[in-house]
């Protein structure tokens, strides 16, 4: 604790520009630095029970050893095999039915409220049923993997589709686009940023759904690895399951974001951000 | 400018017959006769609600009369293709995610070649005068550039009848002048007929060859405007038009 508090205030005084760069990009890890600190440092001094919450030392040894066996990759390899496809399937359904019934008022009435009515079902309410229909096979997680990520996707993409300027679809037609040409020009890239609204938040219920999935039902991946550990009260791996949830999340909002500035290069708002 | 003019086409003439338009309520457009000839700059002025945006709407194609006949092109002349006319809003309206370059090249009509498309999207960028902006986003230009733009992209596929809704009524005092001299220089060049609609009057006589005063969607006057061009602002014989035609849009307002 007191060394870090140190370090801080030798930093401030110094001249501006040699500091700046590298001190603004440690910024954001400057908060988990300090609280990764207290803790191995409340370890040591036995402030806090090992049962309850190793040391990061112990936690960062754990998973050195479930590397080394090869456990660790296997069980990310299931997982993120899970997240990615469930997203995928979910995903794109989402995407296609956001574009059918922001298109077509026909589409609109046909499906939206049916939609609407089961995106206010809590999907993980669903577990049970999901157990009885197809056990705790590889079918439940991508179901419900594949429910959590579809209606963000397909509410923002509808939404995107809808809230496409008008004047500049008129302005595609006086300009002799026909329907395709009119969709790729104008509604695809107007609706962007918003379908980049709805990957982002369709991400972060991806690992949440299959960190659930694979808590309660699963004989493999991180979720199972954590609950595995739990029966033998092995904390450390219970601790070091639950960081690598934290990193692979951050990995994938992290591409997601570097693919909205690709994509949405045009709009200052997402330029150099 | 003398490449644009190699090839150009020249006008195309304009007939409205009896020609009616209403949105379900009350007529906007009733039993209007007006014959615009082939490279004439028209400018059609009148109140708000007059009918000289659904006028204009209806030559661009659109919209589709409700009654009467209108006609591009004179008597025993195939119609235009849909690329020979071209309209150019109030508003820029660039695809904001679309290069400055590209953008013009949406007013190129489809099949024209890329290579082709390039050459006619960069010399009419050059022609407006953003030669070297266009590689860049439109959101990067002011006002008056992206009307430029906007123009260029209507100029692009050399069009034979260029509809101008209140392009200019959102710029600057300085930039609608700049854009005005722009538009005219153009039109001099092009020989395209020009249909303008505006609430400028001083607008309408600095470049319109005739001008139209639309009342409850009639002709209310038809004005030919016989000073030479070049014309200078503050001209008297302009000075006493503009004051003739207000004169008539006050009183109709009476």
């Amino acid at each position: 604790m007191s060394e870090a508090i140190l370090s801080t205030r030798e930093a401030a005084p110094r001249p501006a520009l040699s500091w700046r760069g590298p001190a603004r990009a440690a910024l954001p890890w400057l908060l988990p630095a300090l609280l990764l600190l207290a803790w191995q440092a409340g370890s040591m001094a036995g402030w806090i029970a090992e049962e309850v919450l190793p040391a990061p030392s112990a936690v960062v040894a754990a998973g050195w050893t479930l590397a080394q066996s090869g456990a660790l990759a296997e069980n990310i390899r299931v997982s993120a095999w899970r997240a990615l496809t469930g997203f995928a399937i979910g995903g794109g359904l989402g995407l296609a039915l956001g574009f059918l019934t922001g298109l077509s008022r026909l589409g609109e009435r046909l499906l939206d409220s049916s939609v609407q009515m089961l995106r206010n079902i809590p999907h993980l309410a669903l577990i049970p049923l999901v157990i009885l229909w197809f056990g705790i096979d590889e079918a439940a997680k991508l179901f419900l993997v594949a429910l959590g990520s579809f209606f963000p996707v397909y509410v923002n993409t509808m939404h995107g589709v809808r809230s496409v300027d008008p004047q500049l679809m008129e302005m595609g037609r006086a300009y002799g686009m026909d329907g395709p040409t009119l969709f790729r020009r104008v509604v695809l890239p107007g609706a962007l940023p918003s379908v980049f609204v709805g990957i982002r938040y369709a991400l972060g219920i991806m690992w949440l759904t299959l960190i659930v999935a694979e808590t309660i039902a699963a004989n493999s991946g991180i979720g199972y690895m954590a609950m595995h550990a739990r029966e033998f009260m092995l904390t450390d791996i219970v601790v070091f399951s639950i960081l690598v949830y934290a990193l692979l999340g951050k990995l994938a909002d992290s591409v997601a974001r570097l693919l909205e500035r690709l994509c949405l290069s045009w709009n200052p708002a997402y330029r150099g951000a | 400018m003398d490449g644009m003019l190699a090839g150009a086409r020249a006008g195309v003439a304009v007939r409205l017959r009896g020609v009616a338009k209403d949105f379900g309520g009350p007529a906007v457009l009733q039993g209007l006769d007006l014959d615009i000839p082939a490279g004439q700059f028209l400018a059609i002025v009148g109140r708000s609600g007059c009918g000289k945006s659904t006028l204009l709407r209806l030559v661009a194609g659109l919209e589709a009369p409700g009654g009467g006949t209108l006609t591009i092109g004179g008597p025993g002349e195939d119609a235009p293709p849909a690329d020979a006319v071209r309209l150019m809003f109030q508003e820029p309206r660039l695809l904001p995610w679309a290069s400055i370059q590209e953008n013009v090249e949406v007013g190129l009509a489809r099949g024209t070649p890329p290579a082709l498309r390039q050459v006619r999207a960069r010399a009419t960028l050059a022609e407006v005068g953003l030669a070297d902006r266009a590689a860049e986003w439109p959101s990067v230009l002011s006002g008056g550039q992206k009307q430029r733009v906007a123009l260029a992209r209507a100029l692009v596929s050399r069009p034979r009848l260029l509809a101008l809704d209140e392009p200019l009524g959102a710029l600057d005092a300085l930039t609608r002048i700049e854009m005005q001299a722009l538009v005219e220089q153009v039109w001099r060049a092009e020989g395209f007929t020009a249909v303008l609609v505006t609430h400028d009057v001083a607008e309408a006589v600095a470049l319109a060859d005739r001008v139209v005063v639309l009342d409850r969607g009639r002709v209310a006057l038809d004005l030919p405007i016989d000073v030479p061009r070049p014309r200078r602002h503050g001209d008297p014989a302009l000075a006493a038009t503009e004051a003739r035609i207000l004169d008539r849009l006050l009183a109709d307002g009476r």
